[in-house]
């Protein structure tokens, strides 16, 4: 029988928020970490620390061999072909902008069209958008259901022969759908367009398979999967890899320098210029075989009875909206709403009060927002640490909030 | 703390005028700044219509939270009919204000309704809320004294 109760392991819990219990519930825009994950920081610095890929000396080797060993841990973790397929970024961002600079500049042309969704997180947006300019290429957006899931429908529309490239979120940081990456895949490789897809927001919830999906490129950040920040991963396709010129040159990068020429190291080196995040790396490492360690079954096992909690709940209280799909089938750990005509700021204001932590803004989706027709949001996201007190505590809260402003 | 001390922040001035803001309308053919707080999405966008070296009208649209709303309306009150100068100091005593700084007797009174905001530098994460129509006051006093050919 398995441990259902992993709360003891994140020391940040058993804090308080203004003299409240802290209750912890913005997963979405960053995880909290586990022991394991702060210890093997700890432990790097004090036994482990060199410069990897440079030395010959023991610790040299020591430092290097954690640090590709985490190549191979996250190419198992998303299911990669093979470990080149991995290399390492500061971030989720780092990882979109390094494929819109990169691929995009090289095979985006005038004319072309780049496919995206509404419900982008800008880092998914941002760059293509900037992309589109400097290539005038068009940039085209999928748009929702009624109920906020992806229109397939429309992403038939969309990508067409014209298509060169569809960035798409695996999952959404503001309505908790998952969306059909491998349908949207099909339809981009029938164009002959390759898929960029934003994991941000999937990684730490569902298991990641990158073949079954198709992805081409495949980005995620470290510190919304329990490890830390500072760290990120691109995937991609071996076959893709190796038609790119590198976005960045220096250390580490190279095979031989010559006077006036340089010969590239092979992929994955050749994309990862300079002294890499080599603590941040062996941070992931640990939290990726933490994660593993519980399990993605138990991970949803978990989450989706405090998400259902979330959403019976939040139906209950009069006045509240709730964005995304209604069924708890379709909806993720993630979930947008506001109350009456309250703005978003003033309701997690109030819940702070109660040590209750959500994100109230934007969430970097603008154009999402315009979408729904609103300027911003309460969200409300749940991680397996989470227990059903957190959600009462929470609901509580907002039914005070929303007596003490009349709403 | 529990969700009581929302009084400290949300006091019956800031609910009313939030229900019923003042000055909020556009002038048509006056100078305007919008100011955007990109973390939340909030936008102000304030109007003055300066004749003489005074204020005569002050208006501001946006849309924001409770705070930034009657912080704004609040401000159309306490800036309208001031001369460019006093308006000035109002504006850099509300600032110091909102960050936790003492103010004299005199210049608490001179910012009227303004004086409640005070809490709100207990509150660190919702300063920017209650600056940022001040923010775009004091840009449009700036622009105005930059086409008057003033150089302070
Ligand atoms: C869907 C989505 N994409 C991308 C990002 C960007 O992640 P990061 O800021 O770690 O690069 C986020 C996080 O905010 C996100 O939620």
């Amino acid at each position: 029988m398995k441990k259902l109760n992993y709360r003891a392991d994140f020391p940040i819990l058993t804090t308080q928020i203004n003299g409240e219990p802290l209750t912890y519930l913005d997963n979405a825009a960053t995880s909290q970490k586990p022991q394991a994950v702060i210890d093997a920081l700890t432990h790097y610095y004090t036994t482990d620390n060199a410069n990897v890929h440079r030395g010959v000396y023991t610790l040299a080797a020591k430092a290097t061999d954690q640090y590709e060993a985490v190549r191979d841990q996250v190419a198992a973790f998303l299911h990669a072909a093979r470990r080149e397929e991995v290399f390492f970024t500061r971030s989720a961002t780092d990882s979109l902008n390094w494929v819109a600079q990169t691929y995009g500049d090289q095979f985006v042309t005038a004319g072309d069209e780049i496919v995206v969704t509404v419900m982008e997180h800008h880092s998914n947006l941002v760059p293509w958008q900037q992309l589109a300019q400097r290539k005038h290429a068009t940039l085209k957006y999928i748009g929702l259901t009624a109920d906020g899931q992806l229109d397939l429908a429309d992403a038939r529309r969309q990508i067409t022969a014209k298509t060169k490239l569809v960035a798409v979120a695996h999952a959404s940081n503001v309505l908790g759908v998952t969306n059909p990456v491998a349908t949207i895949a099909k339809l981009a490789h029938a164009q002959g367009a390759v898929v960029v897809v934003d994991g941000a927001q999937a990684v730490a919830h569902v298991p990641v398979d990158v073949q079954t999906l198709d992805a081409d490129f495949y980005a995620f950040s470290g510190h919304k999967v329990y490890g830390p920040t500072g760290i990120g991963v691109l995937y991609g396709k071996y076959a893709l890899l190796e038609q790119l010129t590198p976005a960045q040159f220096g250390g580490e990068m190279i095979s031989d320098v010559d006077w006036q020429t340089t010969e590239f190291a092979a992929i994955p080196a050749r994309f990862e210029a300079g002294t890499p995040n080599i603590a941040g790396v062996i941070g992931l490492g640990a939290a990726l075989t933490y994660l593993q360690g519980v399990g993605f079954d138990a991970v949803q096992e978990l989450e989706q009875p405090l998400t259902d909690q979330l959403l019976t709940g939040l139906s209950q209280i009069d006045g509240v909206t709730v964005y995304g799909p209604r069924a708890l089938a379709d909806h993720g750990p993630v979930v947008a709403f506001n109350l009456a005509h309250l703005h978003p700021h003033d309701v997690a204001t109030g819940l702070d009060m109660a040590g209750v932590e959500v994100r109230a803004g934007h969430h970097c989706a603008q154009p999402l927002m315009r979408y729904l027709k609103v300027t911003a949001t309460v969200r409300a996201s749940v991680g397996f640490y989470n227990n059903s007190t957190d959600v009462e505590r929470f609901l509580t809260a907002l039914q005070a909030v929303k007596e003490f402003f009349h709403v | 703390m529990s969700i009581l001390n929302l009084k400290a922040l949300y006091q019956t001035v800031i609910l009313e005028n939030a229900q019923a803001l003042h000055h909020c309308e556009t002038l048509t053919g006056v100078p305007s700044v919008t100011l955007h707080n990109p973390s939340c999405g909030d936008t102000i966008n304030v109007q003055l219509v300066i004749k003489d070296q005074t204020i005569e009208q002050a208006a501001f649209t946006g849309d924001g939270c409770t705070i930034s709303q009657a912080s704004a309306s609040i401000m159309t009150d306490v800036l309208q009919g001031q001369p460019v100068s006093a308006a000035r100091q109002r504006i850099a005593n509300f600032s110091k204000l909102i960050t936790g700084t003492q103010l004299s007797p005199a210049a608490q009174h001179a910012l009227g309704d303004a004086a409640v905001l005070a809490t709100v530098a207990e509150f660190p994460t919702r300063i920017k809320c209650a600056t940022l129509a001040w923010h775009a006051a004091d840009q449009l006093l700036t622009m105005g004294d930059a086409t008057n050919g003033r150089t302070n």
